[in-house]
């Protein structure tokens, strides 16, 4: 078990006070990401305002732009929160694409097996169920034999994304594929195993709302993420978990027993990654599809350590890469010449500046830190005497 | 005014090392306060201070591990900008961890090649550097196996190792950093001749110690270091222990062997029997025998130490103990609560022990004991966090944690007493009393402590002495592991050594003398042991 960046590292003691640290610094970062995306922007002939706008507007600017965001975040969130969790035990998940492709693959078999016959308040919750534990499933090999045999997680999280695409294909193929259907996916779910969008659900409540993807997978997120901050940081499971992942010598002295919190952190962030599932096949397409996780598995690394592992900032993360999806497809759209290319990368640059290099900054700000303390305790002695 | 003028010593040599003014501070803490340094060529200069003095800190800036916020250092009377340990070796400035900067797979040899090779074909460099490291053998008297790996020597040959590396690399100016923790007090006293005489030869010496002893014996002059300054600065023979203590914690300290009348009655053997281990034996993944038919019983009301050079079975001993290591032979039986049975098929796990009135303050502390990362208040709970007065289900009660931790700093003088502060910012010394403290105030019936004052300053060194002896007076059995000969003699009832993984001998403490111990730990049994 490797932990992470958790070492007793012996540098330059360098403490920064909370708020700089959790808001400045990020902030610094982000504006700085901006910056370098603006000369690049440049180099190519745009105006970075004008990119820098309608990148915004086409995130936020409108009901049906906010709504493709917050769709793309739930997903983020997920993927984002698997990877937070593991990262909690000192375990690095690398497998949150695959976990969230059987994530996927549950949630069709219990649609397709129930859905046509039950109705949704029996089929949706078998479904989550049935996302949740396909994703157990899957992160439960690679944690037992991390557990038990020590091969290291992040190898073999990494293959099992492999297998885990392979054997979609194989069951999307060989098994679930119409005979006499082209494209290769399932068949559509059952009228039961729909889960409502956004605007449906609005539009119930009398609200008048532009469809879009947006389903209530988005309330399955924010319950996800306060249930992983209440679970890390409130309950005895949780500081165990937290105890392995920063000192593994420790926690066996506490009495914690180290292969029970791998299994148990890796179901847990498996279940989380499965949740992708519920947003993507029950919410959006209603039948399984080869392709409907496209890296998100892997954006969530990206958010959870630019949301410093913690549920609030990966919900922010999430937020800041939907906007990326969602304001970098207007823009595409937008701009003559502005390639989808282009548009990765800015996010690529964003995510090097904030998620890479986030503390490479801390030194310089920290020297500056303290040299303002310095003058203000001198000015105060000096008003003193 | 400059502060050579201040001094009241006359400086009659030239100096090797001056630093002035020198300031350095990790964000709120001022590391190093104004401090000034001048230290003659040719001296043996003793630095001591209390854990988090500035010790450390003043030592890396002058090799250029730390780069001063402000101040001025020259060398040999030049000025120096020193910007890396780089700059220092160049300046002829060499250094001496505590904890041994070699590559254990590595032969002696290589080992001093590894990053000075002077020639890039590995055999003539080998050839090169052998030559001019048997001279220096032979000048100083440091004697090294140059062919046998670091993993097999022993550790004052590895400190020799170091000395040559540093010395073979040019160094004049030599700092040690705690040269003598790993030592027995016979290889010290040999370390002691080297020094000597590497100063006789001119080399310039920077001793960090916590033992005032040694300062004394060795040193020509001593900087005393508190809170990041120096308060004291003078010749060796215008000083001594108690002044130096004194110094040093800013109050008079008192630490020593109990006078008769306070200590408790010898052990006698009426009294119940708490913990009993017999044959112990456990092979590491090596087949290395680390544990060989250890046997130790434990009673009520005594302090039993084990006496011993690091490595020699003593921490295996703990863990066997705690319940973190199972033996491969062997049977403990613990009559603390009810009387339990452990073999090695179903060894005592840590919560369990635990549960059965042990507690064990383990001897490395940052790794095992805290937490580091974490706040104060969640180590402190460490270990005991699934008890029931922390929150009946799931759910941590996060109050009482706090609670509870606020009152343990408050009893064992854990400073700065605030639960909400990250252990890391803890001095070592106040995180080993908030361990101390967690382990020992629940009352445990055995209390296993290991090295409970290990680079811990002198103030706390006396408090938890203090309460390792209420913790017996209280009815308690406590075993002791200690590599500090003195710490075992000011506590024990009855003194174990181990050698070799085995118990070497016993001796109750009227018996005991340093010079009977050091011999049983060197494993040249010419006592035999106590009955």
């Amino acid at each position: 078990m490797q932990p992470l960046g958790h070492g007793a590292g012996v540098s330059q003691p360098l403490e920064l006070p909370r708020w700089l640290d959790l808001f400045v610094l990020p902030a610094f970062n982000l504006t700085l990401a901006l910056l370098a995306c603006g000369v690049l922007v440049m180099i190519v002939g745009h105006s970075p305002a004008q990119v820098l706008v309608l990148l915004i507007k086409g995130a936020f600017g409108s009901r049906i732009g906010l709504s493709y965001t917050l769709y793309y975040a739930t997903t983020f969130v997920f993927t984002g929160l698997a990877v937070a969790v593991a990262y909690h035990a000192g375990l690095f998940n690398i497998g949150g694409e695959g976990q969230a492709m059987l994530g996927g693959l549950g949630t069709a078999l219990a649609a397709l097996a129930l859905g046509d016959t039950f109705p949704a308040w029996v089929v949706l919750p078998a479904m989550l169920a049935a996302s949740m534990l396909a994703g157990v499933a899957w992160a439960a090999v690679p944690a037992a034999l991390q557990a038990w045999r020590g091969s290291h997680i992040v190898i073999t999280t990494i293959m099992f994304n492999f297998l885990a695409s392979a054997l979609l294909a194989f069951v999307l193929i060989d098994v679930l594929k119409e005979p006499g259907n082209m494209t290769i996916e399932s068949r559509s779910f059952g009228p039961g195993a729909k889960l409502p969008g956004v605007h449906e659900t609005l539009a119930w409540l009398g609200i008048d709302w532009p469809r879009s993807p947006l389903n209530l997978s988005l309330l399955l997120a924010v319950f996800a993420a306060f249930g992983v901050y209440v679970l890390l940081w409130k309950t005895k499971a949780g500081y165990a978990l937290r105890a392995v992942g920063h000192a593994p010598e420790a926690a066996r002295y506490a009495g914690i027993r180290p292969r029970a919190q791998v299994m148990w952190a890796m179901a847990v962030s498996g279940a989380l990654a499965g949740l992708v599932g519920m947003n993507e096949v029950a919410g959006v397409h209603g039948r399984l599809l080869l392709d409907y996780v496209v890296g998100a598995g892997f954006a969530g690394i990206a958010v959870s350590l630019i949301g410093r592992n913690h549920p609030f900032g990966i919900a922010l993360a999430a937020l800041l890469f939907g906007a990326l999806y969602q304001g970098g497809a207007e823009l595409a759209f937008e701009i003559a010449g502005f390639s989808r290319d282009m548009v990765f990368t800015l996010q690529g640059l964003i995510v090097l500046f904030c998620g890479a290099m986030a503390q490479v900054a801390a030194p310089t700000l920290a020297r500056i830190w303290s040299a303002w303390q310095r003058r203000r305790e001198a000015r105060a002695a000096a008003a003193q005497s | 005014m400059t502060s050579t003028q201040r001094q009241s010593l006359p400086v009659t040599a030239p100096l090797a090392v001056r630093m002035q003014g020198i300031h350095k501070r990790f964000g709120a803490v001022q590391a190093n306060r104004d401090v000034n340094l001048n230290v003659a060529a040719g001296t043996v200069h003793g630095i001591v201070g209390e854990n988090g003095a500035g010790k450390s800190t003043l030592m890396a800036v002058l090799y250029g591990s730390y780069r001063a916020d402000s101040g001025c250092i020259e060398i040999d009377g030049r000025p120096a900008r020193i910007q890396s340990s780089e700059d220092a070796i160049a300046l002829g400035i060499g250094m001496v961890h505590q904890h041994f900067m070699l590559v254990e797979t590595f032969h002696a040899l290589d080992n001093v090649l590894l990053g000075a090779e002077p020639h890039w074909h590995l055999p003539r460099a080998r050839s090169r550097l052998r030559t001019r490291l048997e001279a220096l053998m032979h000048d100083t008297g440091l004697q090294v196996r140059l062919d046998l790996a670091v993993e097999d020597l022993p550790l004052g040959e590895r400190q020799r190792l170091e000395i040559l590396k540093a010395l073979v690399r040019g160094a004049r100016i030599l700092i040690l950093d705690e040269p003598t923790a790993v030592l027995t007090p016979q290889e010290t006293e040999q370390l002691f001749v080297t020094l000597r005489r590497l100063r006789e030869r001119g080399t310039t010496l920077l001793l960090i110690t916590h033992k005032l002893k040694e300062i004394i014996a060795l040193c020509d002059s001593v900087s005393v270091m508190r809170a990041g300054g120096v308060v004291l600065d003078c010749p060796i023979r215008e000083t001594n222990v108690d002044a130096l203590a004194q110094a040093m914690v800013g109050r008079r300290v008192q630490i020593g062997r109990e006078d008769a009348a306070q200590r408790g009655a010898p052990v006698a053997a009426a009294k119940p029997r708490l913990l009993e281990a017999r044959h112990l034996r456990w092979r590491d993944a090596f087949g290395v025998p680390r544990l060989d038919d250890v046997s130790l019983t434990l009673h009520a009301g005594e302090i039993v130490g084990v006496a011993g050079v690091s490595g020699n079975g003593q921490s295996e001993l703990l863990d066997a103990l705690a319940g973190l290591l199972s033996p491969q032979q062997g049977e403990l039986v613990l009559s603390t609560i009810g009387t339990r049975r452990f073999t090695p098929q179903r060894w005592l796990a840590p919560d369990i022990a635990r549960s059965l009135g042990i507690a064990h303050v383990p001897e490395d502390r940052q790794r095992r004991g805290l937490i580091l990362a974490f706040d104060a208040w969640e180590s402190a709970v460490l270990g005991y966090h699934d008890l029931p007065r922390y929150g009946p289900g799931l759910l941590m009660d996060q109050h009482a944690m706090r609670a509870d931790t606020a009152a343990m700093m408050a009893l064992y003088d854990v400073r700065p007493a605030n639960p909400e502060l990250r252990c890391s910012k803890f001095s070592g010394g106040n995180q080993q009393k908030l361990v101390l403290a967690r382990e020992a105030r629940p009352q445990p019936k055995v209390l296993l402590v290991g090295q409970p004052t290990r680079g811990v300053d002198i103030g706390a060194i006396e408090f938890i002495h203090a309460r390792l002896r209420a913790l017996r007076d209280a009815g308690g059995a406590v075993l002791l592991v200690s590599s500090e000969l003195d710490e075992i003699l000011a506590l024990s009832d009855r003194v174990l050594v181990m050698c070799g993984a085995r118990i070497s001998g016993e001796m109750q403490i009227a018996d005991c003398s340093e010079a009977s111990l050091g011999r049983l730990m060197s494993g040249s049994q010419l006592e035999q042991a106590a009955p």
